[in-house]
């Protein structure tokens, strides 16, 4: 247990380090799934960092394709490529893109950024596996504020339809979009009746920063007989950093070299 | 007289085929099977056949998806929704993970005929052939359809087959072989050349003979594969023929017209006309008169070489 707070708690320290490094990238929805990120990566998928295409490997699919800084940082702790590339997010030349490219890191399983397609592309997947009769489970984690997007439902209809029960969706619902609070820009609320309604099994997680929850979350979801699953869990956006807490302002924007420090010893004590 | 079929016809039928030989081959549909003619793959091999619903993106989406585990999808609607409503999942989920999915639509351009402009792609070409990694290919008949199914299948990326709803005269024979990046040369001549493409194909013939007639010598170049474009063949042609005149049932703007006239100008700046839809919208009505009203006729070839050759001058 102790294990995997001090990994999130790294891999929060690796997000700041290198949005402030590029000053651009995108620390808020990074920040609030960083638990998430970790349960998967250091418990939960069946992946070998010394083999990121093997054919039974689980996915992930992280449609909210702008919190690329946490996958990337995810997948450096779990040893896919070295760590140093960190700091070569967003530079021209650097496999770290602003947003993920499968063709480029180690490790990364879709291509994903523009919001709605890595849910599409995940119920693909979870499809072609049900068609090899393959063990594997595509995880895929969503933005609360990408639910807007249609294509999202075009595929919550589809995993539904073909009873995908190897899909696992998580909906990182901190509330917050670029223009403010997601009721105020385009509620997409009631969300867990929306998913029921689309013919999914639906968990809420009240608190989507505490690794217990998660993984109780997680185990009910993989007894799933006949339907995929989401997982929706409350957090805070820019988790773990204060001024960056709860803060819309925070959505896209790199902190400065004072602010890194003052998030660093923060994220120290 | 020459046998007529669709070339969405010999699409699904030779899906048919490839499935015995391509295990991994998997089809997708977004509830126009009937029409994309998915439905004869899907009578045989039903496991293989996935109807996603009215929900072009999701097509995209989950074909994109299906190709990360090692399949080869074929993704089909109408080409207005498939290179129209779902182009950025297209190009964003698709062409730039390079992805192994080839993207076959139906209902190209304003032989669709009743349905009208709504239904008419007249963009699509112009819209897949500016996404880095997309090939772009469009059959003339029956034959070149099947051949370059072959072609997109050997290819490892995305593809673009552009079909069409009408029957249209099998040119070629069984032992026609198609070239990705390669034109075909139909016709000899000296005076013209016509580059022409998809249905336009056989009225480009046709223009030639009667061309012929009043002492022209036209020749007649097939460009099935508009991306990557057979830069070697244009610009033989522009030196040898000094004149070219482009086909296609598209816009002027971007498709075939716009390929060959950005070739011509780097290597080989000759007169040119295209022949094509002139940046208007089409209409409903029957397919023979919809060609005559937006000049899409072995005459109106016939016209645009004669303008060509007086360019020349």
């Amino acid at each position: 247990m102790a294990f995997l707070e001090e990994t999130a708690r790294e891999i929060r320290k690796d997000i700041v380090k290198m949005i402030g490094k590029a000053s651009s990238g995108h620390p808020g929805g990074s920040l609030s799934s960083v638990e998430i990120l970790t349960l998967l990566y250091f418990e939960e998928m069946n992946v070998d960092e010394k083999n990121p295409r093997a054919e039974d490997r689980d996915r992930f699919v992280l449609s909210k394709g702008h919190a690329a800084p946490l996958l990337y940082a995810t997948l450096a702790a779990k040893g896919f490529f070295p760590k140093e590339e960190l700091q070569n997010l967003r530079q021209l030349g650097s496999i770290l893109q602003g947003h993920p490219d499968m063709n480029k890191v180690p490790g990364v399983d879709m291509s994903t950024g523009s919001l709605g397609q890595g849910i599409s592309a995940a119920t693909g997947m979870a499809l072609g596996g049900k068609i090899d009769k393959k063990d594997y489970k595509v995880y895929v984690l969503l933005g609360d504020g990408e639910l807007e997007e249609g294509l999202v439902w075009e595929a919550a209809m589809a995993a539904s339809h073909y009873r995908l029960n190897n899909l696992i969706a998580f909906v990182d619902n901190n509330n917050l979009q670029i223009d403010g609070a997601i009721c105020d820009v385009m509620s997409p609320y009631p969300i867990d009746a929306k998913f029921e309604a689309f013919g999914w099994n639906v968990i809420m997680v009240e608190n989507g920063h505490d690794f217990d929850q998660l993984r109780k979350a997680i185990e009910v979801a993989k007894k799933s007989e006949d339907k995929p699953t989401v997982i929706v869990c409350k957090t805070i956006k820019g988790k773990g950093v204060s001024f960056m807490e709860n803060n819309a302002g925070w959505h896209g924007k790199g902190p400065n070299a004072e602010q890194v420090l003052q998030a660093l010893a923060e994220l120290e004590a | 007289m020459a046998e007529m079929k669709s070339t969405r016809q010999a699409y699904g039928e030779y899906l048919v085929e490839l499935s015995n030989k391509i295990e991994n081959l998997v089809v997708l549909d977004a509830d126009l099977s009937g029409a994309t003619k998915t439905n004869i793959f899907a009578k045989e091999c039903p496991d293989r056949h996935f109807n996603v619903g009215i929900a072009e993106s999701n097509l995209m989406g989950m074909a994109a998806g299906l190709a990360t585990t090692g399949k080869i999808p074929f993704a089909s609607t109408f080409a207005i929704f498939g290179a129209g409503r779902a182009y950025e999942i297209v190009r964003n989920s698709i062409c730039y993970p390079k992805l192994n999915v080839k993207i076959a639509l139906t209902h190209s351009g304003i032989s669709v005929g009743e349905d009208g402009a709504s239904h008419q792609a007249i963009e699509d070409i112009t819209l897949m052939r500016v996404i880095p990694n997309m090939t772009v290919l469009c059959p003339a008949d029956a034959i070149e359809t099947r051949k370059m199914m072959d072609a997109a299948i050997a290819i490892d990326g995305p593809v673009y087959i552009r079909l069409g709803r009408s029957d249209v005269p099998v040119i070629f024979d069984e032992d026609y072989e198609f070239e990705v990046g390669k034109a075909g040369l139909l016709k000899t001549g000296r005076d013209v050349t016509i580059i022409a493409v998809g249905l336009m194909v056989g009225p480009a013939l046709e223009a030639a003979e009667l061309l012929k007639a009043e002492g022209i010598s036209a020749q007649v170049i097939n460009m099935g594969s508009i991306k990557p474009i057979d830069v070697d063949a244009i610009e033989e042609a522009a030196i040898k023929t000094g004149a070219i005149v482009t086909a296609e049932e598209h816009s002027i703007i971007g498709g075939l017209g716009g390929a060959v006239a950005e070739v011509l100008c780097e290597v080989a700046p000759v007169p040119m006309e295209r022949v094509g839809i002139k940046d208007i919208f089409g209409q409903s009505g029957k397919v023979a008169p919809l060609m005559e009203k937006y000049g899409l006729t072995a005459k109106d070839i016939v016209a645009a070489a004669k303008k060509v050759i007086e360019r020349k001058r």
